[in-house]
């Protein structure tokens, strides 16, 4: 497990953030993170995080669903042991094809849905028995926090940094040890 | 920023709302003693949930004898209850899912207690196909499972077996929806716990959840893919119910009107059950400033409007058992008005056709006590809809020396009311230890929809 050493500013305003945000890229910093209790709207852009690709991993499970459901049915009513159902016709998978695809559907959506999650659990390192990570309580309540690396901002010292985040509409700033990596 | 609250009414009504207060007014609840009032329900649930417990024990032990099945009403009261609790589900995952596809931003208020309120229905639902098997312990049957019996499959071909996938896909989906949605909010009661228990507790519940920028990427765009996924299954899995009697030759089941009408039921019904439980929760929990008249009003609307595409489906299911020509459909259908059950016909056609009707009257449609009224009347009625279609089908269908009439025994009537006290224990457990409001989605639609930023200038962008 690696800790790491940051800088924090807490806004109690999401469009405060913002602002402050603009502004201390504009004097050149590099703002690597924010804390906030919900979503806020543009917040990505401004910091430059490129959106997810999650919804991609959830189709492939989708696709690799759908051919596990066909692979199974077809072994197991054309292939392995085909019966006379009400005299469904059952030597090809074509021919019964419209009676198979209710289950193809729903393991489709049980395999996109479930992958997808198990992925978003582990991207997001949220698990259960893992600690938070957040920089102080309030940013699940009502604050706002960014996280800058004086390691990535080598032009100022990190008094520096500090006092320019103090003039950017904060009502803290402190430097705070966090988990980098768990593994 | 758009102020919808300036063009629309506000969701988030009072005029000194902050984040901080939405936090604290979510939380009160679960950071506070339970009351005299909730101890009182929840004593019952209790009494309820262990009695039906007994019951389910008992045909268990016993064998499905104890129950008022015959050789020719084999279905009864078990599959009415199934359907009725899977149709109750359906709301939670339409409010979450499709409202969320929709971008309606009314659902926030009301989307964690309605998917809560699916999650519990469907494992009441899915308790039914379980104990009707009668040797529930050879249960595992029903899955494509390499056996010794020359390795004897499922028969992917039956809507039985199509519902063991669909309700278990269904269950599942929906209970990773309703977690994913709950962990930011546990976070929330994590990072405020003082008790050493309920911080450790809140902490395994929130799994860790940090709230960092990509956190909340992953979550709206897995939120956005489970709604997609979700709303189909909404539509599939109804539609899977009821091809369990489409598929079958009975007249008053064989027609093909079953799946849109069933899930345009299972809607209305949810709405009914979701309208009856928050409009307790609105006022013990004093959560009328977040679950607005607005809100009411529009679930309301869907339930006119469900339950008009309901009555379209009874005249069509009456004109096509005439226009058919065949006997035996038309039979059915005298018989349903007619015959020994026209009481619970006339009940079903009054409570599900006229009532959602009255909701044109908008004096009716925003009261509280008359959409109380309603929403109980409308669940009733959809119990008698599924009793009907089910009973009233079987009691005599081709053969008359086969007709017969059913008698539900003191275990099916036990069996129901053991699911709805079952069903209050973890409704009203969920009131007291999750949060009942999507918290932290609130706050992200409060600068927009709220009546506190509606008159104040943010000055920003």
């Amino acid at each position: 497990m690696t800790k790491e050493k940051f800088i924090y500013g807490m806004y109690n305003d999401d469009d405060l953030m913002i602002a402050g945000i603009k502004q201390l890229q504009a004097k050149g910093i590099h703002v690597r993170d924010a804390y906030s209790p919900f979503p806020v709207h543009g917040l990505e852009d401004v910091l430059g995080i490129k959106w997810t690709r999650i919804a991609i991993a959830a189709f492939i499970y989708g696709i690799t669903g759908l051919t596990l459901a066909v692979l199974a049915i077809n072994y197991m009513m054309i292939i392995d042991w085909p019966l006379n159902i009400g005299g469904k016709p059952n030597f090809h998978f074509y021919q019964n094809v419209p009676a198979f695809v209710p289950i193809m559907f729903e393991f489709t959506v049980l395999c996109a849905g479930h992958g997808m999650a198990i992925t978003y659990f582990f991207r997001n390192m949220t698990l259960p028995g893992l600690p938070a990570r957040n920089p102080h309580p309030r940013t699940t309540d009502d604050h706002f926090a960014i996280e800058i690396a004086a390691k990535e901002n080598t032009n100022f010292s990190k008094e520096q940094i500090e006092e320019m985040v103090a003039e950017s509409g904060t009502v803290a700033v402190f430097e705070k040890e966090r988990i980098v990596k768990f593994l | 920023m758009v102020k919808e609250a300036e063009v629309r009414d506000p969701l988030i009504l009072g005029k000194d709302v902050t984040y901080h207060s939405i936090t604290e007014d979510v939380c009160r609840p679960i950071e506070s003693k339970a009351g005299k009032l909730w101890w009182l329900v929840f004593g019952i649930s209790v009494i309820l949930a262990i009695w039906g417990t007994g019951m389910i024990l008992y045909t268990i032990g016993r064998g499905i004898g104890v129950w008022g099945l015959n050789n020719t009403i084999d279905w009864a009261w078990d599959i009415t209850n199934f359907v009725w609790w899977v149709g109750i589900g359906h709301a939670g995952t339409l409010i979450s899912a499709v409202l969320l596809l929709f971008r309606q931003k009314w659902r926030m208020a009301i989307n964690r207690s309605a998917e809560a309120m699916t999650i519990f229905a469907v494992i009441m639902a899915a308790l039914f196909p379980g104990i009707h098997m009668g040797r529930i312990w050879l249960a595992y049957f029903v899955f494509p499972v390499p056996n010794q019996f020359g390795s004897l499959w499922v028969n992917f071909n039956s809507p039985l077996l199509w519902d063991v996938f669909a309700i278990s896909t269904y269950f599942s989906v929906s209970f990773v929806f309703w977690y994913i949605g709950l962990i930011p909010d546990f976070a929330t009661i994590r990072d405020r716990a003082k008790g050493p228990i309920a911080k450790k507790v809140y902490s395994l519940l929130s799994f860790g959840w940090t709230g960092n920028v990509k956190a909340w990427v992953r979550f709206e765009e897995v939120s956005l893919v489970l709604a997609g996924l979700a709303t189909p299954l909404v539509f599939s899995v109804h539609s899977i119910v009821s091809m369990d009697f489409a598929t079958s030759v009975i007249p008053g089941w064989h027609t093909t009107i079953f799946p849109p009408y069933f899930v345009a039921g299972a809607v209305f019904s949810g709405f009914a059950m979701v309208q009856t439980l928050l409009l307790v929760v609105r006022k013990v929990l004093h959560y009328e400033h977040y679950i607005t008249f607005q809100h009411i009003e529009l679930m309301n609307r869907i339930i006119t409007i469900t339950g008009s595409i309901v009555g379209v489906a009874y005249l069509s299911e009456l004109f096509i058992s005439w226009y058919s020509g065949v006997e035996y459909e038309g039979y059915a259908f005298l018989n349903r008005a007619t015959g020994p059950y026209w009481w619970s016909y006339a009940i079903m056609m009054t409570a599900n056709v006229v009532s959602p009707q009255l909701f044109w009257f908008k004096k009716l449609r925003t009261s509280l006590l008359f959409s109380f009224f309603i929403s109980i009347i409308v669940n009733i009625g959809m119990w008698f809809e599924r009793f009907v279609i089910i009973v009233t089908s079987l009691h005599r269908d081709y053969i008359p020396s086969n007709w017969s009439m059913f008698h539900p025994t003191f275990v099916d009537i036990g069996v129901y009311l053991g699911t709805i006290g079952i069903f209050f224990v973890l409704f009203f457990g969920f009131t007291r230890l999750f949060p009942v409001l999507a918290l932290n989605e609130l706050k992200s639609i409060l600068k927009s929809s709220g009546e506190a930023y509606r008159d104040k200038d943010t000055g920003h962008h």
